[in-house]
């Protein structure tokens, strides 16, 4: 008995050494750099210098939120569908889902400028039916409607898995005792749902309040996310102590919001969001 | 309703399909636009397999998938296993908890804290940038590995613990236990995990932009080079061909799956009768 628990304490060994090295120390780098400057010495400057990043951090948080909001109403119905009908058909759609997500990110961003320029697709139809022609690239709904358009999977999977696999008896159940159709779907399916809805709502929130890319293709570089300044101090400015603490309010950002969300929902695995 | 319900999901699927449409006919344009088709031609498919760079990157990006997914797989099963026999349950939430910190964190977040960890560590020990395949391969080995754990976990907990000890009673050694008993009852959930690492770091651009240097570049860091300039085709081309290649993977696998469900529903029924 003595000797397999050794062997098990070595069979973990490997992976704890590689997460003490390369996720746990990565993450003292953040606040390290956070907290010196370019010689090394303790300062404060660069957590002072966020303070001029207030609109750019609100901004970004303002049109993740508006993506999430967008991308659950859109998702939800699209599951309940799914999840209501024939096996064959679920799986279909499922595949025709994912299958997007199969091809570069970048690549399908880029060929929305195509779509939405001003020389695009759509004004070129306008055109040709005699109607004006509307300014739809570098807009902020252009960065919005990219968000919406690269994670709207990452809702639909979660909210669709605990869906299809909701106890049927249910709702036979609350149909016995004369629920209606609207009334089931909001006493039972959709209390029920909350916890893909949960892990929908993070996993569209999260990618998009980070996003660099969706708003420097699509927006034009003219609405600045938080993504967008990390990405530029990191690659073009070289300030690395400044990316640093952009960078951990990020990660403490997204920390409070799933700490708030964490309360709406009672997950069994305790570690799992945190 | 029925007719509502379809025109629903038509909608959603032109918008996830709008792009990726447009992708397929502008590669085969005859001008160099990406905006305006001119006629029909082949031209950038063969201008594709010349251009070096992107051939390059092709490659680097498949060894750097298979390569870190293998690793994943090997650390990953061993520490599920690690995990799933640990008996105090603070020590197995907290490693959960540092497990999933690579899957909660954004990526750009991630990204950058391996870049200061490597530029820290390649300040003492040389003077030239670290940045290349061994930092990109530590990266997408770290990012992996929660995926490959939370695939192989749930087969463990499904696993008969007294099987493994039965096989050590009748003689295996702890480890000829594990490769006779353990591991064929959790092989479809590594198979899981490697597929999932494989194109996770197959697509991944965020976290390997910052940890990569000019050596050794993958297709999304080239692709993302060239969008930065005007696009031209032979990129869609390039797109095209491995949307196309991923489309018949996914269609024979669905078959596949199809056809052995039909099997298992045939050999029920035929054990029921």
């Amino acid at each position: 008995m003595k000797k397999s628990s050794l062997t098990l304490k070595l069979i973990n060994a490997p992976y704890m050494i590689w997460a003490v090295l390369f996720i746990i120390a990565p993450l003292i780098m953040v606040i390290y750099y956070a907290f010196t400057d370019r010689s090394g010495a303790f300062t404060l400057d660069n957590i002072k210098a966020l303070s001029s990043y207030g609109a750019i951090f609100g901004r970004s948080a303002w049109y993740a939120l508006l993506a999430t909001v967008i991308c659950l109403f859109l998702a939800y119905p699209l599951a309940y569908i799914m999840a209501k009908s024939r096996a064959s058909t679920q799986r279909t759609i499922m595949m025709l889902i994912m299958l997007p997500m199969w091809m570069n990110f970048l690549i399908r961003t880029y060929s929305w400028i195509t779509i939405l320029s001003n020389t695009g697709l759509i004004n070129s139809l306008l055109k040709a039916v005699g109607l004006p022609t509307a300014q739809l690239i570098n807009t902020p709904g252009a960065v919005i409607l990219g968000m919406v358009y690269n994670f709207l999977p990452y809702m639909v999977l979660p909210i669709y898995s605990v869906m299809s696999k909701l106890d049927k008896s249910l709702v036979e159940a609350a149909q016995d005792l004369g629920a209606g159709k609207l009334q089931v779907l909001r006493k039972v399916i959709m209390p029920l749902s909350m916890p893909g809805v949960i892990s929908g709502i993070t996993m569209v929130f999260v990618p998009s309040v980070s996003t660099f890319y969706i708003s420097q293709k699509l927006g034009g570089g003219k609405f600045l996310l938080i993504g967008d300044s990390i990405e530029m101090q990191f690659q073009s400015a070289y300030n690395y102590n400044l990316g640093a603490s952009l960078s951990l309010v990020l990660m403490l950002l997204i920390i409070v919001c799933m700490l708030i969300m964490n309360r709406f929902a009672d997950n069994e695995e305790g570690a799992m969001i945190i | 309703m029925k007719a509502l319900k379809k025109i629903y999901i038509a909608l959603i699927m032109i918008f996830l399909y709008a792009p990726m449409l447009v992708m397929v006919v502008f590669s085969f344009n005859a001008s160099n636009s990406t905006s305006v088709m001119s006629g029909f031609s082949l031209k950038w498919y063969v201008e594709m397999f010349r251009n070096a760079t992107a051939l390059t990157a092709l490659r680097n990006t498949l060894v750097l998938a298979v390569t870190s997914a293998l690793i994943s797989i090997v650390i990953g099963t061993a520490a599920a296993v690690g995990i799933n026999s640990m008996k105090k349950r603070w020590l197995r939430s907290a490693v959960m908890t540092v497990t999933n910190v690579p899957m909660m964190n954004p990526e750009i977040v991630t990204g950058v804290s391996m870049m200061l960890l490597f530029v820290f560590v390649g300040k003492i020990v040389s003077s030239s940038s670290v940045l290349g395949f061994p930092t990109l391969l530590i990266a997408h080995v770290t990012f992996n590995l929660p995926y490959v754990i939370l695939s192989v976990l749930p087969k463990l907990r499904q696993t008969d613990r007294h099987l493994s000890e039965a096989a050590q009673d009748l003689g295996c050694t702890p480890a000829s236990a594990f490769f006779k008993v353990v591991l064929p009852n959790i092989k479809s959930g590594i198979i899981t995990g490697f597929i999932m690492a494989f194109t996770l770091s197959l697509d991944d651009f965020i976290i390997s932009y910052f940890v990569s240097g000019a050596k050794f570049q993958t297709l999304p860091i080239v692709i993302f080079s060239m969008t930065k300039k005007k696009v031209k085709p032979d990129m869609y081309a390039l797109s095209t061909l491995i949307f196309v290649s991923v489309l018949v993977l996914m269609i024979l696998m669905n078959v596949l799956q199809a056809r052995s469900e039909k099997k298992e529903r045939k050999r029920a029924k035929g054990s029921e009768g």
